[in-house]
């Protein structure tokens, strides 16, 4: 987590005020009233959840599984309560199923925002491969998705995205690249 | 406890029975989420109510997904109906639920030990495992097997007063579910969030 840091803090803070990019992303979720953010854990999300969990405005908690947190937020969205999904990239392939069978054929706006792995220093073949898989799983389902590399750009994407998968009421993903969160490189 | 499956005095009960045993017990504009396959052609075949969701796919989610309306809208009172091989497909949710103790959700499971739908195979659970006990081993700890039908009748009474959340298991036969849900999920969740108040209709 560390090395995460330490790498974030090289990316130019003057755009953004000098937040982090857990901040901004916690700030957007609330700026447009999302408050129910049922996660499989990350590491490189580990300030955002930790952030998300101190900060009584928010419902933060774990599910076994990726697909439980979609069936989760959409159920609350049926019910009038904003939610997102946080997962890291072998979470997303574990959901092709629930997009294509509730997300998008019931017009949820399912928001995620996935924390890739798999790119970029990964050490995990495994991770690369399964990170190859996400695209296109999203590409098949003509789903809107944002690679973010940029902190002075994540605002403006996530806020945007959001507003957009709720007024047309379909599913985004917003990719949260190492380029932006350091990434999680080999330690041990 | 006792571990043999076989020698349960519960009575085999009918799903469409059942359900509509349930629905006849909702007063309140109760949301109803119905799970895939036969648990929601049985809600629909109950007679459609602007409060029910009908799953079309997405096996397993029944349970999170009432999950998500309960947390949404807390002074309403939330059942979703879901079969034992789905549940077996997702029995994480039972301790996240356990976890988070929605006092207005109720879990209902339709056991009857095969997936009717595909031809009536057996479920890896069905001779050796015990609803209940699970859900009670993920920390519901107001879970119960409905004796017959009077009982399930007064176990979805204590529901709808409970302030925790709540499973009740029934036995049921192997016949298949008596209607056929229309199958349009657009329409399907509109008109549930109409039914939930959501939104108001064009």
């Amino acid at each position: 987590m560390a090395v995460a840091e330490q790498q974030t803090s090289r990316q130019p803070t003057q755009e953004s005020g000098g937040r982090s990019w857990h901040t901004i992303v916690l700030q957007t979720l609330k700026r447009n009233e999302i408050s129910l953010i049922p996660y499989v854990p990350d590491r490189v999300l580990t300030p955002l959840i930790k952030n998300l969990h101190a900060d009584p405005f928010f419902t933060t908690f774990a599910t076994a599984r990726e697909e439980e947190a979609v069936g989760i937020v959409s159920g609350a969205w049926m019910g009038g309560r904003r939610g997102a999904v946080l997962m890291q990239t072998s979470g997303f392939a574990t959901l092709a199923n629930v997009l294509a069978s509730l997300a998008v054929p019931y017009q949820i706006p399912l928001i995620m925002f996935v924390s890739e792995r798999g790119t970029l220093g990964e050490f995990n073949y495994g991770q690369s491969l399964v990170c190859r898989t996400m695209r296109p799983v999203l590409d098949s389902l003509a789903l809107e998705h944002h690679t973010i590399t940029r902190l002075d750009e994540l605002e403006f994407i996530a806020d945007r995205s959001i507003k957009q998968a709720v007024t047309t009421q379909a599913p985004v993903a917003l990719i949260l690249n190492p380029l932006l969160t350091g990434g999680k490189v080999f330690d041990k | 406890m006792n571990t043999d499956v076989s020698a349960r005095n519960t009575k085999v009960m009918n799903r469409f029975d059942v359900t509509s045993r349930l629905i006849t017990k909702l007063k309140h504009e109760e949301a109803v989420i119905g799970g895939i396959g036969n648990t929601n052609f049985d809600l629909w075949a109950a007679g459609h109510r602007p409060q029910n969701f009908y799953m079309l796919g997405s096996m397993g989610l029944a349970f999170p997904i009432a999950l998500g309306v309960a947390l949404a809208q807390p002074e309403r009172r939330v059942f979703a109906l879901e079969g034992d091989g789905s549940l077996l497909m997702q029995l994480g949710a039972l301790s996240t639920i356990a976890t988070l103790k929605p006092e207005n959700l109720t879990m209902i499971v339709m056991d009857n030990g095969i997936y009717q739908i595909t031809g009536a195979q057996p479920t890896p659970a069905a001779n050796v495992a015990d609803i209940v006990a699970i859900a009670i081993g993920s920390g519901l700890a107001n879970s119960a097997w409905a004796a017959d039908e009077e009982d399930f009748e007064r176990l979805v009474e204590e529901a709808l007063a409970a302030r925790e959340p709540r499973l009740i298991a029934v036995r049921i036969d192997d016949k298949p579910g008596v209607g056929t849900t229309r199958r349009d999920p657009v329409q399907i969740r509109e008109l549930f969030m109409h039914g939930l108040g959501v939104r108001e209709p064009l």
